[in-house]
């Protein structure tokens, strides 16, 4: 019976495994969840979901394979995956609303415009909000909110129908923060960058070697020979250059972000900035750019090959700026953007490029396209699973 | 005997569903959650629900799994035997056992808790792995193998500094603890303060979540120190009117110290409070 519900899970992306499969039919067969549909999805989810990113994608493998559950005349629409669940709203409101306030949102342009009007005041809306005649929010006037006066009001988030509430509990969606894909906040950011962290003796030997002891005071025919060994610490060394002004404005938050965590995970951090591409200089900081400008050249004789380089940028430039000497929108500059380029990706061992534009926009010609050969593909998005697929990349 | 909310625990439904699955089928629980949303209360709660007693395993960075079985004191039998002790003939005298022997060796179900297990090696979780499935383990040094009388409770906390392994993971019941709702916080306030005045509560709350939803802060106050703050304006006597802000959307709550625990987040804090003075 369940059969299909797992393989909605695995279509979703969850590693679901026959193990779980069977320790759910034990949780059940022992009686954990009763007979109540929303302790059973409880169960299923504690069961079957080990990682909150896949939590969302979780709900909505449940509401697909379990739909039935509902009475019939509430059988989901074909609901936009990341959008607010139009057919639900629908539904809601025509069970709230009686037949006659219906034909008075007919005087609004009908509920295809009320729907949208009340997407566009979503995403215009930043807070909670309360009274009012115009935002979302609670005991208002306006057309959308709840516990309003207007006729031709959508409810959001008031608790209606008891019968409903299971069904309701999947529908929220609440995980959908923590699916990995979304961009990322400063912590995700910090706790994707600690899987760089990798352990290495050096310094001075301060930690007791038992195996070593051991076997040199054997080796001592039994009297004590004492062996010691450095202390284990974190080794990564990173070299960060950080893309600032232009086109980079509306991702300077972002790269700052990246910055300051990067800055408490690691114990060699250096950071440079630049603006659209590196060429033979390189600022430390920003505002006092002209006093903290370096040589790149010098940046590669003071760091060594075993320091992992990250560049943060968005690549997004006209293409005469990396392929051609004089190309650069702010100074004449001897050699093209490229030459620099490689001369950087030739020195690091490990090397990766981070866009903070989604994929989905990075188009294959363009000055994306050329910076994607010249790190050898290693772009990687600004997410929490582009970094992750960046950290993995940059450890070996 | 089930888990359920208790007097000062405030549990969701789906917490209590998943604890109860644990202790049926005796699997590990897995807890991830934001820190301050009561990850490692839970384990006391259990434990005080189910009439158990709870070790407590705390893991850090150097923390290695077999100390968690048993240890073998190789430097004091060294010792012992360059000095002539008697003790040294038998090795189960330098065997030191751990927090996971002591709670299978018990006489009685205990609850163990290991708490925050993403500090610990990466590997960590993989050495673990036989143990907590057959909750059996062999002592090579004497060649006894230690069995658990009663299959324990496990409850692992973790802060997501580390992916857990595929393997372990399968082993575990997961609950990710949510950062709890307008409703269910009044309720957890009402549980531990149960003498607080109503019109303070509705007015520190609505503070809280205002201050919750600034953005840009490093750490946003959760939970625990919601709970230090209210417990400090009681100390204080502070009256309602003193946290409503006048027209300043946000004006620096009084004892701001238990709630903000950053100094970069106060100065943020700071001069949002200022533009707003400004602006009114």
């Amino acid at each position: 019976m369940f059969a299909p519900f797992i393989e909605a899970l695995r279509r979703e992306g969850l590693p679901v495994s026959i193990t779980e499969y069977l320790t759910l039919m034990q949780a059940m067969r022992a009686g954990v969840a009763g007979y109540d549909v929303e302790d059973f999805y409880h169960l299923a989810r504690a069961t079957l979901a080990k990682d909150e990113r896949h939590l969302d994608r979780f709900d909505r493998a449940f509401a697909e394979a379990f739909k039935g559950l509902q009475p019939a005349d509430q059988a989901p629409g074909g609901d936009d995956r990341r959008e607010l669940p139009e057919a639900w709203l629908r539904r809601l409101a025509e069970k709230l609303l009686g037949p006659e306030e219906l034909a008075k949102i007919e005087t609004l342009g009908g509920f295809d415009k009320l729907l949208e009007t009340l997407h566009q005041r979503l995403a215009e809306q930043q807070g909670r909000h309360q009274g009012g005649s115009k935002w979302i929010g609670t005991a208002g006037t306006s057309p959308f909110g709840a516990y309003g006066a207007n006729p031709e009001g959508v409810r959001i988030g008031q608790d209606r129908s008891r019968l409903r509430r299971a069904v309701k509990v999947w529908d929220r969606r609440e995980f959908r923060d923590l699916d990995s894909d979304v961009e990322l906040g400063i912590r995700s950011l910090k706790l994707a960058l600690r899987r760089l962290r990798r352990f290495a003796r050096e310094g001075a030997a301060t930690e007791l070697d038992l195996p070593g002891t051991i076997r040199d005071t054997a080796r001592n025919a039994g009297s004590l020979e004492l062996r010691l060994v450095p202390e284990r610490r974190n080794a990564v060394k990173v070299l960060l250059l950080l893309d600032i002004g232009g086109s980079m404005d509306e991702h300077v938050r972002a790269s700052e972000e990246l910055f300051s965590a990067a800055r408490a995970e690691f114990k060699h951090l250096v950071s440079f900035y630049f603006h659209n591409c590196p060429y033979e200089r390189l600022w430390s900081t920003n505002r006092r750019r002209a006093e903290t400008m370096r040589a790149t050249d010098q940046v590669l004789r003071t760091y060594g090959p075993d320091y992992k380089l990250i560049v943060v940028g968005d690549a997004t430039m006209s293409p005469y700026e990396i392929t051609h000497a004089g190309g650069s929108v702010e100074h004449w500059n001897a050699e093209a953007g490229a030459v620099w380029l490689q001369r950087l990706t030739g020195h690091f061992r490990r090397a990766a490029w981070l866009n903070p534009r989604p994929r989905a926009s990075w188009r294959e010609d363009g000055s994306v396209g050329l910076i994607h050969e010249l790190m050898a593909g290693r772009m990687y998005p600004l997410t929490l699973a582009g970094i992750e697929a960046m950290t993995r990349d940059l450890v070996h | 005997m089930s888990f359920r909310s208790t007097a000062r625990y405030i549990a969701a439904r789906d917490l209590e569903v998943a604890v109860n699955a644990a202790v049926t089928l005796e699997r590990p629980l897995l807890v991830k959650g934001e820190p301050g949303t009561g990850k490692t209360v839970l384990a006391h709660e259990v434990a005080a629900s189910l009439g158990r007693p709870l070790i407590e395993w705390h893991i850090k960075s150097t923390t290695r799994a077999q100390q968690g079985l048993y240890e073998y004191d190789a430097v004091s039998r060294l010792r012992d035997g360059q000095l002539g002790d008697a003790r040294v003939h038998d090795i189960a005298n330098y065997i030191m056992p751990g927090k996971l022997w002591q709670a299978f060796a018990s006489p009685q179900p205990v609850v163990v808790l290991i708490d925050e297990i993403d500090k610990a090696d990466i590997e960590f979780p993989n050495d673990l792995l036989l143990e907590l499935d057959r909750m059996t383990f062999h002592v090579y040094e004497t060649g006894e193998s230690v069995t658990a009388t009663h299959r324990p409770v496990v409850i692992i906390t973790s802060n997501n500094e580390k992916e857990l392994p595929d393997a372990f993971l399968r082993r575990c019941f997961f609950h990710y603890i949510r950062f709890p709702d307008r409703a269910t916080m009044q309720r957890i306030v009402d549980a531990h303060y149960p003498n607080l005045r109503a019109d303070l509560a509705r007015e520190a709350l609505e503070v809280f979540f205002r201050l919750r939803e600034v953005s840009g802060l490093k750490k946003k106050p959760a939970t625990s120190e919601l709970l230090d703050w209210l417990k400090l304006l009681m100390a204080e006597d502070m009256p309602a009117e003193a946290l409503r802000a006048g027209d300043g959307q946000a004006a620096i709550p009084p004892l701001y110290g238990a709630l903000l625990k950053n100094e970069q987040d106060v100065h943020l804090f700071e001069r949002l409070a200022f533009l707003n003075r400004r602006n009114a």
